[in-house]
């Protein structure tokens, strides 16, 4: 029985599309004058943030909340973690505590593992561990790839599969939690993704990931329905990888010339937050093919498609 | 019930056996036009009139009354469909999966809702759509109607409109159809 949400592979190509297909239902809910059900009542999510963020933590407390699940906010900066306490017994103390779901941040690949070793009956969720994963960002990517398509090609928005879609991951790989989830489902889906990068912005090893490399922008952009744009991550950053930064947006940046060499129906998509004039420069952030705010509206949806299926609705997401 | 929570979990997973006919699908064409009718007389034509069919039995029904209505007082009555799964009182006691999105294209405020399912049992899944409604704007009024009520309620909720009382055992199953109306029972798989 699946109970936690650590990583994409958790899921499976079956996997993924129920929490799709659930997602509809969940944009309807968000849509109305009254965004909430009462699903999760009596539920508790506690979030547990080592790591700054802004709309993952706030879009799982939206979520919860419009399930009507009680959430229980934890910041690091504020808490007994500053007194030395490990996070094992912070752990075991939020659980004591009698939450259903623990939302866990940390800069520590495979932490979420661990916390999920100590969490007891509770449903341990990645909302990030390091490089390593993001499973909720990539379920909210592969569902606003699926209804944006459809909404501009006029199909079912239930032909949410990506097969055949060529998909190209623009930036900081290396340091990308998100691009490795990314890849995960796309690939999954039957997507196929290429990286672009600079070749120090790759990570060390590349055996096993289902993708292709390509370090020209400009030749790839004309072939791809959606250009994935990351952001520099300049706090991972620990040794020289880039000239400068100007350096990088000369080579690798979606300027507005390059925007241009884009198919009418390219998506352009962003994690957030945006370098603007870095990654991407400031007009192409609010082309209409940009859905970097639709991703946000999204991922409170998938969010609560997730927290549904692990709390309350009885469903073995392995085997759906 | 959904389909797929249906197939996910026993005793739901079992396959129904048929066992007789109690309506034929004239029959039910027969009753869906004479409910068009009482829900016309009842409200004194039907311009504030909006049908809710529940997922998914109540979805084909409300359609067809929909149709009816329209032959009826030549009036297009607005017509859309209520999944009840987040508002269920049995989360967490058995699978619950939405079969589809909620589709209710207006404001139901000041609207009388004609609320229609296939089979009326416990009167749970009502109650679960009476709150759901409660989140779409402030209805005037809310009435149910219900192609089959086959007793057994466990909540204080009746229908308006019926198109045949079937007294039932409660481990029978009844099935409406495009085929009719079907009386049976689930048989583990």
């Amino acid at each position: 029985m699946t109970r936690h949400l650590l990583s994409v592979s958790d899921l499976g190509p079956d996997g993924i599309d129920e929490i799709l297909r659930l997602t509809d239902s969940f944009v309807e809910v968000s849509e109305r004058a009254i965004p909430k059900v009462p699903a999760l009542r009596g539920k508790t999510v506690a979030s547990l943030f080592f790591e700054d963020s802004t709309r993952t933590r706030l879009s799982f407390e939206t979520a919860a909340r419009r399930l009507s699940a009680d959430t229980m906010n934890f910041s690091v900066s504020t808490s007994s973690v500053k007194k030395g306490e490990s996070l094992r017994d912070t752990v075991e103390t939020i659980q004591a505590m009698g939450v259903d779901a623990i939302v866990v941040r940390h800069s520590g690949a495979g932490v979420p593992w661990q916390v999920a070793g100590w969490s007891g009956d509770a449903s341990v969720i990645n909302a990030g561990d390091g490089w390593h994963e993001h499973p909720t960002q990539a379920l909210l990517d592969c569902y606003t790839i699926g209804r944006e398509r459809a909404r501009r090609l006029g199909t079912v928005a239930s032909e949410q599969r990506l097969s055949g879609l060529r998909i190209a991951i623009v930036g900081d790989i290396r340091h990308s939690r998100v691009a490795r989830s990314d890849v995960l489902a796309f690939d999954a889906l039957g997507a196929s993704v290429t990286l672009v990068a600079p070749p120090t912005l790759l990570p060390p090893s590349l055996a096993g990931w289902p993708v292709d490399v390509c370090h020209d922008l400009e030749a790839t952009l004309p072939k791809c329905d959606v250009v994935y744009l990351l952001r520099l991550q300049r706090e991972r950053m620990q040794e020289a990888l880039l000239p400068s930064l100007r350096e990088y947006t000369a080579t690798f940046g979606l300027t507005r010339e390059r925007a241009r060499l884009l198919g009418p129906d390219t998506l352009v998509m962003h994690p957030g937050p945006v370098n603007r004039g870095v990654e991407l420069a400031a007009e192409v952030a609010d082309l209409p093919n940009s859905v970097i705010i639709r991703q946000v509206s999204n991922g409170v949806a998938v969010r609560m498609a997730v927290l549904y299926l692990l709390l309350g609705s009885g469903v073995d997401l392995a085997a759906a | 019930m959904a389909e797929r929570e249906r197939a996910l979990a026993p005793p739901y997973g079992g396959v129904f056996v048929a066992r007789a006919r109690v309506m034929e699908p004239e029959d039910v064409r027969r009753a869906v036009w004479r409910m068009a009718h009482e829900i016309v007389e009842r409200n004194r034509g039907v311009s504030e009139v909006a049908l809710v069919g529940l997922q998914t039995g109540g979805v084909p029904i409300a359609g067809r009354l929909a149709e009816a209505i329209h032959a009826i007082a030549e009036v297009e009555v607005p017509h859309g469909t209520l999944d009840v799964a987040f508002y269920r009182d049995d989360i967490g006691l058995r699978p619950v999966l939405p079969e589809a999105a909620t589709d209710i294209p207006l404001d139901l405020t000041g609207k009388t809702v004609v609320l229609v399912d296939d089979v009326l049992f416990t009167g749970r899944t009502v109650r679960a759509a009476l709150n759901a409604l409660s989140d779409y704007g402030r209805a005037r009024a809310i009435q149910l109607a219900v192609m089959i009520d086959r007793g057994h309620r466990e909540l204080p909720i009746r229908p308006d409109y019926v198109g045949k009382n079937l007294p039932t055992r409660r481990d029978e199953m009844v099935d409406v159809s495009e085929a009719g109306v079907v009386i049976g029972d689930v048989v583990p798989r």
